[in-house]
C-alpha cells in the first residue's frame, strides 16, 4: 500500500512529464491550474492519465473543485 | 417538428411528443465504456409519471416550485417532465456550485422540492436547510446502505393513483433560471412557458430534430442553451439526447462515433480544445498526407464559401469528418465569445458551427449566424421574432444591444427595481456594447455592464465573489471587471481586478498581496482576481453606506490605467 507522500509524489511526476514542465517546480500544495497553465479540460485530461497510472476510477464529482496536487492524492489515495 | 403554436406549456408540448412518437428512443445515458440506460418516449413517460404521481402525494400543487440539483443524465428530463406535468415550476440549479449557494438559491427560489443526485446531497445534507422551504428531498442513486435522514429516494417514489395533468398557461412561469446572484443580488430569471415555446419555434428551423437525429449533452442542463438544444428542442422533434456521466475529453470523442452525433452545443473552451486536439493530429501526420489534406481542405473552404455542403465536405474530408461520427451537422456554439479563427478552422474543414449570441433573459439564443455566407467575424442575424436595436448610438454606430421578442423573460424573481432597469419600455438592455452591420449582422464590441464571461460560458458578477475578501486588514475594497474601470472593445480576456483602499498600519512588505492571494485560492479558479490595485481615497458611498460602484469606477478609470494593476 502506497503512503499518501508516495502517491502525490507520483502524481507531481507524471502531471511534469504529461505538462513537460520540470518537476522541481511543482509542490504538493500547489494550485494545478494555475501551475500547469491549464483549463478545466485539460485537468480532466491529467485526471484521466492518473486513472490509467493508478488503475482506478475517479467519478467527476469526485475531483469537482479539487484544485491541489495535494488534495487529489488524498481522492485518489482513498480508492487505491 | 411538433407545431408549438397548438400547446400552451412545456407539459403539453413534451405530452404531445410522447403521444407522437411513442416508440422512438429520446434518451440514452452512457457512463465511459458502458450504456446505463436507453429508453422510448413511452418508457420516459412511464417513468415521469410515477414519479409525477408520487410527488402529488408529497402535496406537491400546480405552482409549487421544484429545484433540480444534477449533473447530465436521463433523470434531469424525467424529473422535469413530472414538474410540468403536476403544473410545476423548475428551477434548475448549477451543480457546480458551493452547498452554501446552493442553500442561498434554494432560499431565494422559494423552492418547495428539491431533486437532487446522492453525491451532491452528500455535501449538503449536514447544512441547515430552516432558512428555505423545502418540504420534500428526492434523492437519486443513493446507495442502499445509506442514511438518507428524511428525504426520500427518487427511484421508489411512486403514488397510487395516476397523476392529473395540470394545464398551464403560456404566461404562466415555466423554470426559474438563476444568472447570477450566487452572493451578492440574486438573478432568478422567470421564464414562461411562452418564452421556451416560442425560441424553440424561433431557433428549430437552424438546427431541426427528426426520429434518429441525436443531440450529445455536455453543456449542464441548467443552463439555458442546454435545456433548450438539448430538451426541448429535440423532444418537440422526436429527436434523442445522449447523456455522458463523464466529460472526459476522450469520452466525448468516443460519444461521437459510437452514438453517430448530429448535434453537440459547445461553449468556446471545449470548441478551442477540440481544435486543439485535431491540429495535433494533423500535424502528426506524414508530410505527404498533410499535404493532401491541406489541399482537400482548400478546396473545401473554397466549394463552402457561399454556405456550407455537408455531403461534400464528407466525401473530402472523409477520415476528419469520421472522426466526428460522419453525421455531425452542427456544433452549436454560445455561452460566451468565440475567436474568428476557431470559427475559421471548422468551416474549412467542413464542420458547421452555428455560432451565436443570447443570454438567459431572452431565453437563449438573440442572433445566430446562418452561415449564408459563412460570416467568423459577426454572431449573425436575430432569430425569427426577435427585435434587435442599438440604444444611443456613437458615432461608429455602437451602443448597448436590446432586445424586444416573446422569448423575454416575465421579470426577476422578488426584484421589480432590477427588472425595471433592465426591461424598459418592453425592450430587454443586455449590458452588452455592439452594432449591426449593413448585412445585419451583430458585433459584440464589449460590455457596459460590470461582470465577465469565462471561455466556459460562465457569467462572473463582481459582487458574487467579495465575500471572500471580506474582514481584510484593509480599509475598504471593492472588485470589478477590468474592462468595466478600463473599456476596450474586445470581448477576449476578460479579468477581475480588486481596488483596495489599505489601512497604511497592515501594508507592511506587501502584506496586502499575500493577503489577496491566500483568499483568491478559496474561490473556483474561473472567479478569481487577476490583480489589485492600491487606491488611496474614502471610497464614494451613498447615504446606506453603500459604496457608489459606478462613480469609483469612473475615478479609478480616469486615474490609474491597467498598468496600476499588480498580477498575481
Amino acid at each position: 500500500m502506497k503512503t499518501l507522500e508516495q502517491t502525490t509524489d507520483e502524481i507531481l511526476g507524471l502531471a511534469a512529464r504529461h505538462f513537460k514542465i520540470p518537476r522541481e517546480e511543482l509542490a504538493p500544495n500547489d494550485d494545478f491550474y494555475k501551475k500547469l497553465k491549464i483549463d478545466s479540460l485539460r485537468a480532466l485530461e491529467l485526471i484521466t492519465r492518473l486513472e490509467h497510472h493508478f488503475g482506478i476510477e475517479l467519478p467527476d464529482y469526485e475531483v469537482q473543485g479539487v484544485t491541489d496536487f495535494r488534495t487529489l492524492a488524498s481522492r485518489i489515495q482513498a480508492r487505491l | 417538428m411538433l407545431d408549438l403554436s397548438q400547446y400552451e406549456s412545456l407539459g403539453a408540448a413534451l405530452s404531445g411528443a410522447i403521444e407522437r412518437w411513442p416508440d422512438e428512443i429520446c434518451l440514452i445515458e452512457a457512463d465511459r465504456e458502458y450504456e446505463r440506460c436507453r429508453l422510448t418516449y413511452r418508457e420516459f413517460a412511464e417513468a415521469a409519471l410515477r414519479l409525477a404521481a408520487g410527488l402529488e402525494e408529497t402535496g406537491f400543487a400546480p405552482d409549487h416550485r421544484t429545484a433540480i440539483l444534477m449533473s447530465n443524465q436521463s433523470k434531469w428530463l424525467i424529473s422535469a417532465y413530472a414538474v410540468f406535468f403536476c403544473g410545476g415550476v423548475l428551477v434548475p440549479l448549477d451543480y457546480k456550485l458551493t452547498p452554501a449557494e446552493h442553500l442561498a438559491l434554494l432560499a431565494h427560489s422559494n423552492s418547495r422540492a428539491l431533486i437532487v443526485e446522492y453525491p451532491i446531497w452528500r455535501t449538503l445534507s449536514p447544512r441547515d436547510f430552516s432558512g428555505t422551504r423545502v418540504e420534500t428531498v428526492l434523492v437519486t442513486e443513493a446507495p442502499a446502505s445509506s442514511d438518507l435522514t428524511g428525504a426520500k429516494r427518487w427511484e421508489e417514489l411512486c403514488g397510487e393513483r395516476a397523476p392529473e395533468f395540470r394545464p398551464r398557461r403560456r404566461r404562466d412561469a415555466a423554470c426559474i433560471v438563476y444568472s447570477s446572484g450566487t452572493g451578492g443580488r440574486p438573478k432568478g430569471c422567470v421564464l414562461t412557458h411562452e418564452n421556451y415555446l416560442e425560441q424553440c419555434t424561433a431557433v428549430s428551423p437552424l438546427g431541426p430534430f427528426w426520429p434518429g437525429a441525436r443531440y450529445l449533452s455536455i453543456i449542464p442542463t441548467n443552463h439555458a442553451i442546454d435545456f433548450m438544444v438539448g430538451f426541448v428542442m429535440p423532444f418537440t422533434g422526436g429527436g434523442t439526447v445522449v447523456h455522458l456521466r463523464t466529460l472526459r475529453p476522450e469520452y466525448i470523442r468516443e460519444a461521437f462515433t459510437r452514438y453517430k452525433i448530429t448535434y453537440m452545443a459547445v461553449v468556446p473552451l471545449i470548441l478551442k480544445n477540440l481544435e486543439r486536439g485535431l491540429r495535433e493530429r494533423f500535424a502528426a501526420l506524414p508530410s505527404t498526407k498533410r499535404r493532401i489534406l491541406n489541399a482537400l481542405v482548400r478546396v473545401n473552404r473554397i466549394a463552402t464559401r457561399r454556405g456550407p455542403k455537408p455531403w461534400l465536405s464528407r466525401v473530402l474530408l472523409k477520415s476528419v469528418h469520421q472522426a466526428f461520427g460522419g453525421e455531425l451537422r452542427a456544433l452549436l456554439v454560445g455561452g460566451a465569445f468565440t475567436e474568428p479563427k476557431t470559427l475559421e478552422f471548422f468551416h474549412d474543414i467542413g464542420i458547421q458551427i452555428l455560432n451565436g449570441y443570447g443570454c438567459t433573459e431572452a431565453c437563449t439564443a438573440i442572433t445566430v449566424n446562418d452561415m449564408k455566407p459563412f460570416r467568423p467575424d459577426t454572431l449573425g442575424k436575430p432569430v425569427a421574432g426577435m427585435q434587435v436595436r442599438i440604444m444611443n448610438p456613437d458615432a461608429d454606430g455602437v451602443g448597448e444591444v436590446a432586445v424586444r421578442s416573446k422569448t423575454v423573460m416575465a421579470h426577476y424573481l422578488d426584484d421589480l427595481e432590477l427588472t425595471a432597469e433592465t426591461i424598459v419600455d418592453g425592450w430587454l438592455l443586455t449590458g452588452d456594447l455592439g452594432k449591426i452591420d449593413a448585412g445585419g449582422h451583430l458585433h459584440l464590441l464589449g460590455r457596459k455592464k460590470n461582470m465577465i464571461v469565462t471561455t466556459e460560458g460562465k457569467n462572473v458578477y463582481p459582487e458574487d465573489i467579495e465575500n471572500v475578501f471580506e474582514s481584510m486588514p484593509v480599509k475598504e475594497f471593492c472588485v470589478f471587471a477590468a474592462n468595466y474601470l478600463w473599456p476596450q472593445r474586445t470581448m477576449t480576456g476578460e479579468q477581475l481586478v480588486l481596488v483596495v483602499h489599505p489601512d497604511p498600519d497592515h501594508n507592511q512588505n506587501g502584506a496586502i498581496g499575500r493577503e489577496v492571494e491566500r483568499r483568491n485560492q478559496g474561490l473556483l479558479p474561473y472567479k478569481r482576481v487577476s490583480g489589485y490595485v492600491l487606491w488611496p481615497e474614502d471610497f464614494p458611498r451613498t447615504a446606506s453606506l453603500k459604496i457608489k460602484r459606478n462613480i469609483l469606477a469612473e475615478q479609478v478609470g480616469r486615474r490609474l490605467d491597467r498598468s496600476a494593476v499588480q498580477l498575481l
